[in-house]
């Protein structure tokens, strides 16, 4: 059976609207949640968690830090202080444990704005756009490093969209708004998916936790795949699912390997067959179709 | 696939072996991502330049590491910010000429409290604010100076006194030192003067400044301090370390005189011994000099 309608139409007649979009408004609710948390405190007097995602405070206890930025400092020749390690060490401990690119699809402020740049590609039939590699977030990862190697400072802040966002909406926003309009109109207009699927190196550092991480998307049921396509079409990092959905006969594991996968749930959603689960690494196990 | 210089799988001009296409492509398309991502690097690196220079107004927290090293260690979290009790920290945003998302204060907007905890410091996670600062007194976030002589009142005779009465540090940072009036000619100035060795940096006396444009402000050390060369010596501070001038006593002096004349110093004067002789001259030249001046 082929696909007539939009990616999903299928799911959604087979499933329900709800089963079909649930792992997509689980992740916005993760989002939002997040960073309300943050918000309350500004907003409300309400301090649960104080800072932003650079490096913030739960509680008064729990210190988190990224560890990207962390490595930048260390790079450009600053040890920080035990509380930053401590924080670093701890989001490190949660990314293995959920998948790297976790961050991006459940926690970064800029994947709704990405999102939604590819929400509206697709209703408004651009084509794919300038063809980008998506290993040149890897360039961009090493150039950030390299930078703060030569300059001493943590050059990337400056022009991180990422960062620029989420503390634009807590502490302020001043001009950054128009960085992430050129986000979102670089991603509609000049290439699909371009930020997180090709240029970000915030995503490209967090995808190389995802390559121990416990937590993974798996095509348990790969031989009920009617070959709709819808999965391909909704992936923000389509190149990850062949491996395992096509692995039949070839004993490869249906556990979707890739580092770049997301562990968004766009494919378990979307899949009018209920192709996909979340699963974990080393559960190789497949599901009989009868 | 290597090439070897016997086979007859050399390819001809023109020709192509096997695999070279596939190898051809991925140098040029490495070559392509090298020079995109390089054009990017170069231009956040003269960004990256020309953001360190840090505008004079705009001050860091107490214990904030040197500029250039503020740079690396900062994560831009803002922690520091949340904990400051006066909503003193802003974190730079984009269009405010500071590095982006770092801590700053503008001390005419809201100056630096000296909270005795220093809290900011306390919640700094990367020590870009020095945790090695615990006497809130010995932070040096600046430098006051009075900038503005001709507009400040005090120079002007007046008793304003505002930017000394603040000082958190008064009588150490910031002096009152007397000083004749000489546009009255019979009142006195009392001159504010910031002592380096004692001043914060905390700004209280620029928002406090009464003027409409505060003639008192607060610089970034390295715009508001001279520094004597190396070598220099205080003859007088050498002497009082020393107990005793460093230097030997004046060995005394021997004038070249006419024969018959003779010099006292410190006493008479130049003294003839033969009385008989006249000069042109008073024995003493002031009087020489002062006739001179009535005549005119």
């Amino acid at each position: 059976m082929v696909s007539t309608g939009r990616p999903g139409a299928d799911a959604v007649a087979a499933k329900g609207w709800f089963p079909a979009h649930k792992w997509l408004v689980l992740r916005r609710g993760s989002q939002l949640l997040i960073l309300s948390a943050f918000l309350l405190g500004p907003w409300a007097g309400l301090w649960l968690i104080k800072g932003n995602l650079s490096s913030s405070l739960t509680l008064e206890v729990l210190p988190m830090t990224d560890p990207y930025l962390l490595l930048q400092s260390l790079a450009a020749g600053h040890l920080p202080a035990m509380s930053a390690i401590t924080g670093a060490l701890i989001v490190l401990a949660i990314y293995l444990l959920v998948g790297g690119r976790v961050y991006c699809s459940w926690v970064c402020p800029v994947n709704i704005v990405t999102d939604a740049a590819a929400w509206l590609r697709e209703r408004l039939d651009i084509d794919k756009g300038a063809r980008l590699k998506r290993q040149t977030r890897y360039w961009i990862l090493a150039l950030t490093l390299l930078l703060a190697l030569v300059s001493g400072s943590i050059a990337w802040e400056l022009i991180n969209p990422v960062s620029m966002l989420h503390r634009g909406l807590i502490f302020g926003m001043g001009l950054a708004w128009t960085i992430v309009l050129l986000v979102f109109l670089f991603d509609l207009l000049i290439s699909h998916r371009g930020w997180c699927g090709h240029l970000c190196p915030v995503g490209a550092f967090y995808s190389l936790l995802g390559r121990f991480s416990l937590l993974r998307v798996s095509a348990r049921r790969r031989s009920a795949c009617n070959d709709c396509m819808d999965c391909y079409a909704v992936c923000p990092e389509p190149q990850v699912i062949s491996p395992a959905l096509k692995g039949v006969g070839k004993n490869i594991t249906p556990v979707i390997l890739s580092p770049n996968c997301t562990n968004c749930g766009r494919c378990v959603d979307i899949c009018s067959k209920d192709v996909f689960g979340f699963s974990m690494r080393f559960n190789n196990e497949m599901e009989a179709v009868s | 696939m290597p090439m070897t210089d016997t086979g007859q799988s050399r390819p001809r001009a023109g020709e192509t072996a096997p695999g070279l296409p596939a190898r051809r492509r991925f140098l040029k398309e490495t070559a392509r991502l090298a020079c995109g991502v390089a054009i990017v690097g170069i231009g956040l690196g003269l960004y990256a330049e020309s953001a360190r220079s840090l505008p004079p107004q705009a001050i860091r927290p107490p214990g904030a590491l040197p500029e250039p090293e503020f740079l690396g260690a900062c994560v831009r979290c803002g922690l520091c910010a949340r904990d400051c009790p006066f909503d003193t920290l802003d974190l730079a945003r984009l269009g405010d000429g500071v590095a982006l998302g770092t801590p700053y204060f503008i001390a005419r907007r809201v100056p630096c409290e000296m909270c005795e905890d220093i809290p900011c410091v306390v919640a700094c996670p990367t020590g870009a604010l020095d945790k090695r600062l615990t006497d809130i007194d010995d932070a040096r976030m600046g430098l006051a100076v009075l900038i503005d002589q001709e507009s400040c009142l005090n120079y002007l005779g007046l008793r304003c006194d505002v930017c000394y009465r603040v000082c958190p540090v008064i009588d150490e940072a910031i002096t009152l030192d007397p000083q004749h009036n000489p546009r009255t000619g019979s009142h006195t100035r009392f001159i504010p003067v910031v002592h380096s060795e004692h001043c914060t940096g905390c700004g209280k006396c620029e928002k406090s400044c009464v003027l409409e444009e505060a003639a008192i402000k607060v610089l970034p050390a390295r715009l508001a301090k001279g520094r004597l060369g190396r070598h220099y010596r205080l003859g007088w501070e050498e002497k009082r370390k020393a107990g005793e001038s460093l230097v030997p006593p004046d060995a005394e002096h021997r004038y070249t005189l006419p024969e018959g004349t003779r010099y006292e110093h410190g006493g008479r004067g130049l003294i003839t011994e033969d009385e008989r002789r006249e000069t042109p001259f008073p024995d003493n030249p002031l009087e020489t000099l002062n006739g001179r001046k009535e005549k005119r």
